[in-house]
């Protein structure tokens, strides 16, 4: 209930936002909704100096077109991003994966850029960032503007490649062409709760044979994981029913999932091998 | 329309809804004080040293105290239920003096001039504390040479008490049907929307100082009185208000710590204390419910009649008895016969002692356990036989005519018709259907099965005759107090001593009196929660407040209307014999135009003018109702659930709730109860529970570890009623505050059982987890 105390700091643009961050210190935190700093901060489970409030940094909350790409921003909300026309139409994934973050309340004060800088790998985001093969906007002071792959942001649990006085200031994520199918299979006990594992897949088939396909695994791991085994076994092969069973048996492979209250290590890779199995069957079926 | 049996919106929900209300934590007089408390990392470990001199130099910190420093004040809290002569009851601190027995016991606190510097200052206390070996298993507790929770009492049991009647071993030995069965009820953290939050203010000075402690609790009466035993303070300088108070589920039937310190801290520093807890704190330190672990054998013969039973419990108190702890269980012993005839029974129950936090009354208290187990056993008796489990139960229930009905368990049920309830819901879940596609997905190995789950239940309601409670060794009686007051203008005041916390009494109140008196419903004002406003009263539990403080009102409405009867006969020169009252009027028989509202008759009573003979002025009663039994509300769920046998993940698809509470007063009410009392249950089945590792830490200390459903994880209800008036009180009323939560566990986890059955799944332990689930068929498959 009581978080310790810590330095307030609220930036009007951008520009400042990127110039205070090296000021406020090492151990600054950025705020950018909320729904996760704020319980770590209120159990005492974390102590910044200081909180770099974005949330009267307009410019990081739009969601624009690219050209062959949408990009959304930072602190885009998660309702706002379930209910935005373009990432309706060019990043499906993204709108239903996040239709199932936490409840209403969450979702309106909880952004996109929060999720995945947080790099929670039981958040829902991060796995929808790596199968669709994201870009990450990094801006700071010292080094200007960055571009980061989604497979090179999550380095370590809790942990991203952004230097601490950078900032992600959005998400570049590539309009699919023709033959892409996409789900989001979820896995856990509540409505409200985390995923105990989640599997994020995209599918791209021309004429029957897999021509692409990439799978993020949510909670398998310290990061989010790529089921790389599943992949190759996919990759260039028609998907028949037994060839996508088979493939999916594989899903847990190269994994450490960790083991909770909510699931044995075990249980989580035999939930990736279900989950997968029925993600690709989804992303397959229309 | 008559008030009684109107769907009435609930007046109090605005307040309520919005939360612009007298919630404990929005009151702040000025000059107030903030408390925080440091809690006990440890389940068991002896407090070497305490220092506070660094938080007390904290910048706006006004005392830090251990309770090394409150000892000689401090007493101990109360446990009301001595269950046996030889029951072991240690002395429970409110601020651990040399030994805490579970983490999150206090340790020590800060008073502070805000709430930020009361927490911050926390951190600068430093406890030496030497670790003890925790006792965590209540199987290993009771084991001879176990470590100890109490060291000096040389045992972790704090008693045995049994109860038989009939042959129990001659049952068993003649029976060709034996079922043993172990059953698990988890411990469960209440979780009511309102945290606890005291809040004490001081008045005066010496041996007249006064004492306003608002707390959110179930039971400001008990707790005046309990506050005054343990504190010395006398009784009539505390008065304790209940404001606004955001469910309790039993968590708030109690006598915390806090509320004492709160008292001492205040008179201490002579200024107003507050303190209201985190959720992770009333998680760890409020009161917790369950935690059996059931041993259970049924005899019966080859037709699935029931010979006996045989009920072997070990219950968890924690680390120490709270107001009615150990009493708790043994509610259980007159519910495990449930709904059937049998010859012979036996229950046994024993108390232990573990280094956790203390269990007490939640939502059913005693009574969920006892039906789960026995609705388990009925489902399981029923598969044993082949036969269906509704079968098995038609066999074996107490039939409509054969009310009243002594039960083996000694009570008397004064009416039911459990053939009426079942039929009705068996033809909303349409059974035959559902049975018909079990089968089919069974045949088709489909990877989702379906599972169909019974729970005929009883409980027992209304407590209680103060005579019983006297017999069972109870520290109190089970009366309820209600006043009525026709003003001088006419409109009413109620005082009830029974006061909600969610319940929605000052509607219902407001139904009967408008009913009774025949004055418009918001003429009524029901007026409740403080000591000084009501002074008598038992409180909220039990699904009592209707049952028994409705009846009070009942009655003093109806003493009323004799007294407005004798004054209106004197007024229209009439005899009382001639008169009727109706509509909120008096009239002469035969003479139409005669006639006085009860208004006109209230004024005559203020005016004291023209009154009879021996009438004195004023119009308005008193009543203090013991009820002569409890009531037995009763009813047929049914459940039906698929499994998906690949993951585990149970979704529920039907239920049906058709429930007998007697006469309904409000059906708005009572459909809001079973809705909320069928989530706490299923919860119980599906989602909810305390989990200690083996230090004795609590795992589950948020709502991330401790999952509670929400409306999106909960299917449709359907619920309907029928309606058995209960014989023991003059509103035929039953209770419906308990039902839901004490029906709905079995059902759901006869479901699941039934689904899983063809795979050799006899059991799935509490809550059936997706893993659990998961787990019991891969075992089941493999036997």
């Amino acid at each position: 209930m009581i978080p310790p105390t810590f330095e307030y700091l609220r930036p009007e643009s951008l520009d400042e936002a990127v110039r205070m961050l090296p000021d406020a210190g090492e151990d600054a935190k950025v705020l950018a909704g909320g729904q996760s700093l704020m319980p770590l901060l209120r159990l005492r489970l974390a102590y910044p100096d200081a909180l770099v409030d974005l949330d009267r940094v307009a410019e990081l909350r739009e969601i624009r077109d690219d050209g062959d790409a949408i990009v959304i921003g930072a602190t885009a909300t998660h309702h706002q991003v379930v209910r935005d026309p373009l990432v309706r139409e060019h990043a499906p994934l993204v709108a239903a994966a996040t239709a199932t973050v936490a409840d209403p309340a969450v979702r309106h004060r909880g952004t996109f850029g929060g999720s995945l800088a947080h790099a929670d790998p039981a958040g829902d985001l991060p796995a929808v960032a790596l199968a669709l093969d994201v870009v990450m906007l990094a801006r700071s002071a010292s080094g200007g503007d960055r571009e980061i792959p989604a497979r090179e942001f999550f380095v370590d649990w809790m942990t991203t490649a952004l230097e601490p006085d950078e900032l992600l200031t959005g998400v570049r994520i590539r309009k699919p062409g023709p033959g892409w199918g996409f789900h989001y299979e979820k896995f856990h006990r509540t409505a409200q709760a985390w995923a105990i594992v989640g599997v994020a897949c995209a599918v791209r088939r021309v004429q029957g044979a897999v021509e692409d396909v990439r799978i993020g695994l949510t909670n398998m791991g310290s990061v989010p994981l790529r089921a790389s085994a599943v992949e190759e076994r996919l990759g260039g092969g028609t998907l028949s029913d037994s060839a996508l069973r088979e493939a999916s048996e594989h899903a847990a492979e190269g994994t450490e999932p960790p083991a909770d209250l909510h699931g044995s290590a075990d249980y989580r890779r035999h939930l990736a091998r279900v989950l997968t199995r029925r993600a690709l069957t989804a992303a397959t079926t229309r | 329309m008559t008030e009684i049996g109107h769907a009435r919106l609930r007046s109090e929900d605005t307040r309520l809804i919005t939360g612009r209300t007298r919630w404990t934590d929005n009151l702040t007089p000025a000059g107030t004080l903030h408390v925080a408390y440091l809690r006990s990392p440890h389940a068991h470990a002896r407090i070497d040293n305490v220092d506070v001199e660094a938080a007390k130099r904290r910048p706006n910190v006004v005392a830090v105290l251990s309770g090394k420093d409150l000892a000689e004040e401090q007493g101990a809290l109360p446990c009301a239920w001595q269950v046996t002569e030889d029951m072991k009851l240690p002395a429970h601190p409110p601020m651990a003096v040399d030994e805490v027995r579970y983490a999150g016991e206090p340790v020590a606190c800060v008073v502070a001039r805000d709430r930020y510097s009361a927490v911050d200052a926390l951190e600068d206390i430093d406890v030496d504390y030497t670790p003890l070996p925790p006792v965590v298993d209540m199987e290993q507790a009771v084991q001879e040479g176990a470590d100890l929770v109490h060291s000096d009492m040389g045992t972790n049991a704090s008693y045995t008490w049994v109860f038989e009647q009939g042959d129990l071993d001659a049952a068993m030995r003649d029976a060709p049907v034996v079922l043993e069965r172990r059953f698990v009820q988890q411990r469960l953290i209440p979780t009511a929307m309102e945290p606890r939050a005291v809040l004490c203010e001081p008045d005066g000075s010496g041996p007249t100082m006064d004492f306003t402690l608002h707390s959110a609790t179930q039971i400001p009466h008990i707790l005046r009185l309990m506050l005054s035993v343990v504190t010395e303070i006398p009784e009539h300088r505390i008065r304790v208000v209940a404001p606004d108070v955001g469910g309790g589920f039993g968590s708030k039937l109690q006598v915390y710590g806090e509320e004492v310190l709160a008292l001492l801290l205040a008179r201490r520093l002579g200024r107003p204390v507050k303190w209201t807890e985190s959720r992770s704190e009333g998680n760890m330190a409020a009161h917790h419910g369950r935690d059996q672990i059931q041993k259970v054998t049924l005899a019966a013969d080859r037709d699935g009649i029931i010979k006996g039973l045989k009920v072997e419990l070990l219950a968890d108190m924690g680390a120490y008895l709270m107001l009615v702890t150990p009493g708790v269980p043994l509610l259980g012993a007159f519910m495990f016969n449930g709904i059937y005839k049998m010859d012979a029974y036996s229950f046994t129950c024993t108390g232990v002692f573990t280094n956790k936090t203390p269990t007490d009354a939640y939502r059913g208290a005693g009574r969920p356990e006892a039906t789960f187990a026995i609705e388990r056993l009925m489902d399981e008796l029923a598969a044993e036989l082949g036969v269906d489990p509704i079968e098995v139960r038609r066999r074996n229930w107490i039939r409509h005519e054969e009310f009243p009905y002594d039960t083996i368990a000694g009570l008397t049920y004064d009416t039911g018709n459990y053939e009426a309830a079942t039929e009705k819901a068996l033809a909303l879940f349409e059974y035959d259907k559902l049975r018909a596609e079990q089968k089919d997905r069974r045949e088709r190995r489909d990877p989702v099965q379906l599972g169909i789950g019974v729970s005929t239940y009883t409980e027992m309601c209304g407590l209680a005759p103060s005579r019983v409670l006297g017999s069972l060794s109870y520290g109190a009686g089970g009366w309820e107090h209600a006043s009525v007051r026709v003003l001088p203008s006419g409109k009413v005041e109620v005082v009830t001593g029974s006061s909600a916390h969610g319940q929605g009494h000052e509607t219902a109140w407001a139904q009967i009196a408008s009913d009774r008196l025949g004055v418009p419903f918001e003429d009524v004002k029901v007026l409740h929660g403080d000591t000084a406003v009501s002074p008598k009263g038992m409180d909220t539990y039990g699904s009592r407040s209707l049952a028994v403080g409705g009846v009070a009102l009942y009655r003093a409405c109806d003493k009323v209307v004799e007294k407005a009867k004798a004054i209106a006969a004197h007024l229209l020169e009439a005899s009382e014999d001639d008169l009727d009252f109706g509509g909120g009027r008096f009239s002469v028989r035969g003479v139409e135009a005669a006639g006085l509202s009860i208004q006109e008759v209230s004024q005559a009573a203020f005016a004291a003018h023209d009154l009879p003979e021996g009438v004195e002025p004023t119009l308005d009663s008193d009543v203090t109702h013991d009820p002569d039994n409890f009531s037995f509300p009763h009813g047929t769920h049914l459940c039906a659930v698929e499994v998906d046998t690949e993951t585990g993940f149970t979704k529920i698809r039907e239920y049906v709730a058709v429930d007998d509470v007697g006469t309904v007063v409000n059906p708005m009410i009572v459909e809001g109860q079973v809705h909320g009392g069928l989530a706490q249950g299923i919860a119980q089945a599906l989602y909810e529970e305390a989990v200690y590792d083996a230090d004795g830490n609590l795992t589950t200390t948020t709502m991330a570890d401790y999952l509670l459903p929400s409306a999106a994880d909960l299917p449709h209800f359907t619920t309907d009623r029928t309606e058995t008036p209960a014989a023991g009180n003059p509103l035929g009323v039953k209770g419906v505050g308990e039902a839901g939560t004490i029906a709905s566990t079995p059902a759901v986890v006869n479901a699941i059982v039934d689904a899983l059955r063809p795979s050799g799944v006899r059991d799935v332990p509490m809550p059936c987890t997706p893993e659990r689930v998961w787990t019991a068929l891969r075992e089941g498959g493999a036997r």
